[in-house]
């Protein structure tokens, strides 16, 4: 089921995660390719979210979370014990479901995260171009200075994603960045994605299938199930593969049916 | 309007409308509305009298000595009427207040953060959480007393016994709980995201603490901080233990005025009060009133402040 993935950047290995009792999504092998965009799509509740925060360990501020398996970065295990969460997250940056603009000015919104990364060149330019790339910079160029909170919904997703590019981790892990924002910029938006596959590897989480259809190179379709011996539906990966293949030549009739939009 | 018999959604489960859709002033409801409304206005009204005839009270009781002379005089002598001054205590209750600050802002703050950031919901947040809340329930004289028993008594000071410094710990003692309770409350208002986010691009924790949680909560905080401070300012009990009082200026030369007896506008209330002597008297009067402009003051900086950091 899985396609093999000869230049991988993450793996995961049999990871199953629970928040205390409650099992979230189990058995996860997953390998995320290199310089690719890899989309997780599925139903509401499933694990998307929780997978993806497994990447950068988001997860580890959640108290009940507990997370079996392994997680591979460049072959590293990212639970190891002597990994550092803060090195982790400095190397896969992360976009969230909600925007969450800090309360500062846009300006600093972007230069905050560049200074304590130690970011040494141009800070007007990296503010600028990370804007730009973000399709936001022609709604933000005459208030650098006014409250990242002053903006619009969607303008403050897009300074989210500006905010995230502006420290240049090598994986960007994007919960549906897009979902609050209007077709125009969301379109920018993936013409971003395009352009920032060359240097980035980005891992994004969607509801939209034409959006994973447009942005990415590999689909993995997760779904839930009801599990025996565990209260309420576990996620699990239904199937991974080139997002091609998902859309046109599913292997599964789960699968065919949601990326169709004949799910329940 | 539709009748019923050309609506089919229509039931007769509801009176048919009256009048359209124009307010109707003698409807029972709206009768109600505006009673009600009188009557909240009314208690409202009366929950702030209380405020608004103390301050004229005590102006029209102390107005006659509220003259320059207050902040740059002496109290007279008993049963003389000159000098008519409390300088002394105005300094006093800025210097015991300002120490208290001093000594609880960065414990409190501190603790506040190790609570809602670091301890978070273990058993020992859970029960320094419920000590706090104890000690802020804790009459006022029995701090007095305590520090009474641990720091005048014992003159662990540089040997003396009543002083500022003492009366500052006694203060820092009952504003701490406040200032514990809103920077805990504070921080616990700012949404997870903010922090995630800040994580999210790498910041350490420390950086997220200190860079994203705490500004976005300084409003809160520095509200508590003030009203903490407030409420110290004013209090007697503890300071009648602990700072004493003196008649005279600070005695500069021991510990920069903070080791010796020092008079402060509370203390010189309940001393002064109570005096067969009419400037004394009178003085207590003008102390009351300088001490509710004071923490009039102090609230409307804490909305201010409010204000300032919500926009
Ligand atoms: N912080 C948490 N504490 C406890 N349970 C959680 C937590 N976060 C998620 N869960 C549970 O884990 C399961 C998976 O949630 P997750 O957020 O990963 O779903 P998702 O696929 O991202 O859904 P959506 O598409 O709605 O965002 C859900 O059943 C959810 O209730
Ligand atoms: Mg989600």
């Amino acid at each position: 089921m899985t396609p093999s993935i000869a230049d991988a950047i993450i793996s995961c290995d049999n990871v199953t995660v629970n928040y205390g009792a409650f099992a979230a999504v189990r058995n996860i092998f997953l390998d995320i390719p290199r310089h690719k965009v890899t989309a997780f799509i599925g139903p509401s509740g499933c694990g998307k979210s929780t997978v993806l925060r497994c990447f950068n360990r988001m997860n580890d501020l959640i108290e009940s979370f507990s997370m079996k398996g392994k997680v591979l970065f460049h072959g590293q295990d990212l639970y190891g014990p002597r990994v550092d969460p803060v090195e982790v997250r400095r190397r896969i940056g992360m976009v969230f479901q909600k925007p969450n603009p800090f309360p500062k000015t846009i300006y600093e919104n972007i230069a905050f995260g560049a200074r304590i990364n130690g970011f040494k060149g141009d800070m007007d330019e990296l503010v600028e171009t990370s804007l730009r790339r973000a399709a936001v910079w022609d709604e933000c160029k005459d208030k650098l200075q006014e409250s990242g909170l002053s903006l619009s919904g969607g303008q403050q997703q897009r300074l989210c994603i500006a905010r995230a590019i502006a420290v240049e981790p090598e994986v960007i892990l994007m919960d549906e960045p897009c979902s609050a924002l209007d077709p125009i910029s969301t379109l920018k938006v993936e013409e971003t994605l395009h352009a920032l596959k060359k240097n980035f590897t980005i891992v994004i989480v969607t509801h939209n299938m034409q959006q994973a259809v447009r942005v990415s190179d590999m689909t993995a379709f997760y779904n839930a199930v009801d599990m025996e011996g565990s209260d309420g539906m576990v996620g699990y990966l239904a199937e991974y593969n080139e997002t091609r293949e998902i859309f046109n030549n599913p292997k599964s009739k789960d699968t065919e049916e949601y990326v169709t939009g004949r799910f329940g | 309007m539709t009748s019923n018999a050309t609506n089919p959604m229509a039931t007769t489960c509801y009176p048919p409308a009256a009048s359209g859709l124009t307010y109707n002033p003698y409807a029972p409801r709206n009768v109600w509305n505006r009673a009600m409304n009188l009557l909240a206005a009314l208690f409202a009204t009366i929950a702030v009298l209380p405020l608004v005839v103390v301050t004229l009270y005590v102006l029209y009781k102390g107005g006659g000595a509220i003259t320059p002379a207050i902040f740059t005089e002496l109290p007279p002598a008993p049963g003389l009427s000159e000098p008519m001054g409390m300088g002394n205590a105005i300094i006093g209750t800025a210097m015991v207040t300002g120490g208290a600050a001093l000594v609880a802002i960065p414990v409190g703050v501190g603790g506040g953060i190790y609570l809602a950031e670091v301890a978070r919901k273990g058993w020992f947040a859970q029960s320094i959480r419920f000590g706090v809340n104890v000690l802020a329930g804790v009459p006022s004289i029995i701090c007095g007393l305590f520090i009474y028993a641990l720091v005048v008594n014992t003159r662990i000071l540089w040997g003396e016994s009543f002083s500022a410094l003492a009366g500052s710990l006694a203060l820092a003692v009952l504003m701490l709980p406040t200032i514990v309770k809103t920077t805990d409350e504070g921080l616990k208002l700012v949404p997870q995201e903010l922090r995630m986010g800040a994580l999210g691009i790498g910041a350490s924790r420390f950086v997220t603490i200190t860079r994203v949680v705490l500004p976005a909560a300084v409003s809160p905080i520095a509200t508590g901080v003030v009203l903490g401070i407030a409420r110290a300012a004013g209090e007697t009990a503890p300071l009648i233990f602990t700072a004493l009082f003196s008649p005279f200026w600070p005695d500069w030369a021991s510990g920069w005025g903070l080791l010796a007896p020092t008079a402060t506008l509370s203390v010189q209330i309940y001393n002064f009060g109570i005096m067969p002597f009419e400037p004394q008297v009178q003085l207590a009067w003008a102390a009351s009133f300088i001490l509710v402009v004071m923490i009039l003051a102090a609230n409307l900086l804490a909305r201010w402040l409010a204000h300032f950091s919500a926009s």
